[in-house]
């Protein structure tokens, strides 16, 4: 090892020992990233923000939280609710932060969809975004189930049985996952480890993947434009900023991310206070009951266009029967969004409404989604029986068709 | 149905918006939030209020009449006979003309009543133990000290002419049924009669003084106690209240035994289903869950309001703190918004 | 190079009897996620039928799923073929959960059929599925009759199999 000189700061201190200075350029200050950007942007960043929030309110939240299905409605909804001090806070932003996670994260996905910001080197990004996306869907249906009222029981009931589908051993795997016949205490205990420890640190990890898929292709812009990235950071360390085309991570980028999270917080402590029913259900102010189902079963919204699915094929087609059918329509919308770089066989890379055949692709897509969750709540009876496999219909051939579709485009606009 | 258009027409909305928008030169940003906001409304709109309109079908809210009309109107809505419980509740407005005489009444009730009910705050003891009382007449028959206070009186009157139909559960106990109400019909009493103890009970009760509490005691603890005691009167014989540390008078079994199911505790009522619903509900259960083992128990309003109020106090204890801190977060989070803005655009002047 | 190929040769089987390790890990940590031994033999539940009326079901517990047991009404349309005679009355016996998803449908007594509310599947008054999305009639749980008079869960009886196989050669004749 290098002798090292007496240090004369302690910024230099640490500098001899950590490198502090470069790893903060290459980190923060000159780590580069487009000037054309909007506020969309920023949904990155309100995730983290969301994710520390969820953290932090749960480690508080687990210090009163007993996983035992005799103790786990009151520890939730006496103990910390009436209780701890600012445990009603606590739990109302955990509970509201895991589902307002969910609407930025399809903001942030629908973002990247439209700006094709997963094609032309950045598939490693869409990956691992997809990736977050399942392991917070895991996230939030394991946290679901610990307060142990009627529909985290019932969502857990329902959810675990799909894996009976499986062919062969789909029986003694609902059996293995629950450890028992039925939704029970071995239930509770496991998926309470999986959402406080396993999921979580998977979680960190996917999140710091994430960040570093976005460092070689970089991030896309408004207009999808390439252009050369070490020209126009020089450009921007000679002090021509203004005519630059990038933008330094720090301070500039997170200033902007900083000020769309402190607007986006009041909005979000409105819900917190004022208007938490939608992501606490009142039917899970019941205590489970497995011996009583409640009038209506329906996951969280965000749950709902893929519940849609599943349920939309409800009589039997081709000697297959609805359940097996509306099993594979589940598998295929839960895996399909994964291999979308692949899908989208159009070379440009244009906001949506740029592009002469995807744009109309994208918002009979968006269209679709939003009939398949406002569908997926209600009764699935008379007419929204057949609303609801129209629309699940329709999302599949949405899927099938884009290969060719976008086939069509690249045919249209030749190569660009 | 109905969502599809509404979604239609915010996709008509959302065309013409961003073209006006656009004509308008306004900033792009400001644009593509207002299109998101209109489609996050819309499905907020539709997984909530939408939805819950399609699976809870509307009722008539509350009525405090206890004139029957309402049992009228549901019988002949299901195309059932109503001539019969027409002329009851008919005869019923007759006796609530009639002036009640407390001091007549009481003689009434010391003979008639308080063989099985305790009428404590006028030195009626009770009977016998709250479990033996389950065993002999399936449930604890309430203490009448405030009854005059809690009850509408229209209501009493009907309950003391005939139970069954004034709690209305003719289809728990037919006539000429297998199952006997515990308590007999007394429409053979004279009108005069009926409103005499109803007066009684009536004056009984206002001279019960308001329940004690702790010296200095907040107007919340206040409140909660006269509350409590509402509730008490009203609720648990049948349920508990585990989260005030609260049992029910009659036993789970012989409460399964009774009405054959067991009555829920009421802790968390207030966040399952609501105050709005508890008001529709408890003023007659059948209309909401029809069937339900649950008695009308003719509540007057000012009891109701008092018995939503305590499940509040202790359902949703820190209610008070939520509101009160609500505010104060929220004004700092725009003080807060505001220095982020601030520094942005320091820091982006250079960058254009 | 015999050096080489031996160091290559070693690298393999060390990771040869490294993987075999996690495998048997693995299947340890599989095994720490079974019902427990208590779980499983929490097996049998014994039901007397004496006092069973007409067109009223009954919902006894069994391994901690709900079994329909539902006394044929005399005015009730003969399901013979999935019922169980016991004494001189008919019984459906049946796993009160739908085929669907698994919710527990309600018993309607006066159209004499199942509704589940989740997904609106309906049954009959035997289980067997007649509209909306479940699969297959409602599943008969193993058991057994004793005494005349009493049904034990759990433990396949002669009526049981009797049952089951008179239902499979239905399939095979379908």
């Amino acid at each position: 090892m290098a002798e090292f000189e007496k240090a004369n700061s302690i910024g230099e201190w640490f500098d001899q020992r950590l490198n502090v200075k470069a790893f903060t350029k290459v980190m923060m200050t000159e780590y580069w990233i487009p000037k054309e950007i909007n506020f969309l942007w920023a949904m990155g960043a309100l995730l983290v923000m969301l994710f520390k929030l969820l953290i932090i309110t749960g480690i508080f939240l687990l210090m009163y939280y007993k996983p035992d299905v005799n103790m786990a409605f009151d520890s939730v909804n006496y103990t910390i609710m009436q209780e701890v001090g600012y445990g009603w806070l606590f739990r109302n932003i955990h509970g509201v932060g895991a589902s307002v996670v969910f609407l930025i994260i399809y903001i942030h996905m629908f973002t990247a969809i439209y700006y094709g910001s997963y094609k032309k080197g950045r598939e490693m990004i869409w990956l691992s975004g997809m990736l977050l996306f399942v392991l917070f869907s895991a996230e939030g249906f394991s946290g679901y189930m610990l307060p142990w009222g009627q529909m985290s029981y019932w969502a857990a009931y329902v959810i675990t049985e799909i894996f009976g589908g499986i062919p062969f051993i789909g029986g003694d795997l609902v059996i293995w996952i629950r450890g028992n016949f039925y939704v029970a205490d071995a239930t509770l205990t496991r998926f309470f480890m999986l959402h406080v420890l396993l999921i979580p640190v998977v979680l960190i990890g996917a999140i710091a993947f994430h960040f570093y898929t976005l460092r070689f292709p970089h991030v896309n812009n408004e207009e999808g434009e390439f252009f050369d990235y070490k020209k126009e950071s020089e450009k921007y360390l000679a002090g021509d900023k203004a005519n630059s085309k990038v933008i330094a991570f720090w301070p500039d980028f997170l200033s902007k991310d900083f000020m769309v999270i402190a607007i986006f917080m009041i909005f979000f402590f409105y819900l917190v206070f004022y208007n938490n029913g939608f992501a606490m259900d009142p039917v899970n102010f019941d205590k489970a009951d497995g011996m009583k189902t409640p009038a209506h079963i329906y996951p969280e919204w965000y749950f709902l266009w893929s519940y849609e699915v599943l349920r939309g094929f409800f009589f039997e087609i081709g000697g297959i029967s609805g359940k097996d059918l509306g099993l594979m329509a589940f598998g295929f919308a839960q895996g399909i969004f994964l291999v979308l770089p692949w899908l989208d066989r159009s070379p440009m890379v244009k906001p949506a409404n740029q592009r002469p055949v995807f744009k109309y692709w994208f918002w009979l897509l968006m269209a679709d989604l939003f009939v398949l969750t406002i569908f997926g709540k209600l009764p699935p009876t008379g007419i929204n029986a057949y609303v609801g496999f129209f629309a699940s219909t329709t999302f599949l051939g949405l899927f099938i068709s884009l290969p060719f579709l976008s086939k069509i485009e690249a045919k249209i606009v030749g190569g660009k | 149905m109905f969502a599809l258009y509404v979604g239609l027409a915010v996709a008509i909305l959302l065309i013409v918006l961003n073209i006006v928008l656009s004509k308008l030169s306004f900033p792009k940003e400001g644009r593509i939030l207002a299109i998101i906001v209109v489609l996050v409304g819309y499905i907020y709109w539709g997984f909530e209020p939408f939805a819950h309109h399609e699976m809870h079908p509307h009722v008539e809210d509350a009525s405090y009449a206890f004139d029957g009309k309402q049992d009228i109107e549901a019988l002949e809505h299901a195309g059932k006979d109503a001539t019969e419980t027409k002329a009851f509740w008919a005869s019923m407005a007759k006796i609530a003309e009639h002036k009640g005489d407390a001091v007549a009444g009481k003689a009434l009730v010391t003979a008639n009543c308080t063989g099985c009910h305790s009428i404590k705050a006028e030195g009626f003891a009770e009977v016998m133990s709250d479990a033996d009382a389950a065993v002999s007449y399936g449930v604890t028959p309430p203490d009448l000290s405030i009854a005059g206070r809690v009850y509408d009186r229209n209501f009493l009157i009907a309950f003391i002419a005939n139970p069954v139909k004034a709690m209305h559960i003719e289809h728990k106990y037919p006539v000429g049924g297998e199952k006997v109400f515990p308590m007999p019909a007394s429409d053979f009493m004279q009108p005069q009669e009926i409103a005499d103890m109803v007066a009684y009970l009536a004056d009984a009760a206002s001279k019960v003084p308001a329940p004690k509490v702790k010296e200095g005691a907040s107007e919340f603890e206040i409140s909660k106690a006269a509350n409590k005691e509402v509730f008490e009167t009203a609720c648990v014989r049948c349920h508990a209240m585990n989260y005030a540390g609260i049992q029910a008078k009659t036993s789970a079994d012989a409460m399964s035994k009774y009405i054959g199911a067991t009555p829920p505790d009421l802790s968390q009522y207030i966040r399952s289903r609501g105050d709005h619903y508890l008001h529709n509900f408890i003023n007659d259960p059948q209309r909401k869950l029809p069937g339900t083992g649950m008695p009308r128990v003719g509540l007057n309003e000012k009891a109701q309001t008092q018995v939503v109020e305590y499940m509040t106090q202790i359902g949703d204890s820190k209610k008070d703190e939520r509101e009160a801190l609500g505010p104060k977060v929220l004004i700092y989070l725009t003080i807060l918004a505001i220095f982020a803005l601030l520094w942005k655009q320091k820091i982006w002047r250079d960058l254009h | 190079m015999i050096n080489e190929s031996r160091r290559g040769f070693m690298g393999k089987a060390f990771g040869a009897v490294a993987a075999v390790g996690a495998v048997a890990s693995l299947v340890a940590m599989k095994k720490s996620w079974d019902p427990l031994p208590s779980v499983m033999a929490a097996g049998f539940t014994t039901v007397d039928l004496s006092k069973f009326t007409g067109n009223k079901l009954e919902i006894v517990k069994w391994q901690g799923k709900p079994i329909f047991i539902l006394k044929m009404a005399a005015d009730m349309p003969s399901v013979e073929k999935r019922s169980v005679k016991v004494g001189d009355n008919y019984y459906s016996v049946m796993i009160g959960l739908c085929t669907h998803l698994g919710c527990i449908p309600a018993y309607r007594d006066t159209t004499h059929d199942f509704k589940c509310a989740c997904h609106g599947g309906e049954f009959d008054a035997a289980g067997v599925h007649k509209f909306g999305p479940p699969p297959r009639p409602l599943d008969i749980p193993p058991f057994t009759i004793k005494d005349g008079n009493t049904i034990v869960l759990g433990e396949a009886g002669a009526e049981y199999k009797a049952l089951i196989a008179s239902l499979s050669t239905d399939i095979n004749k379908a």
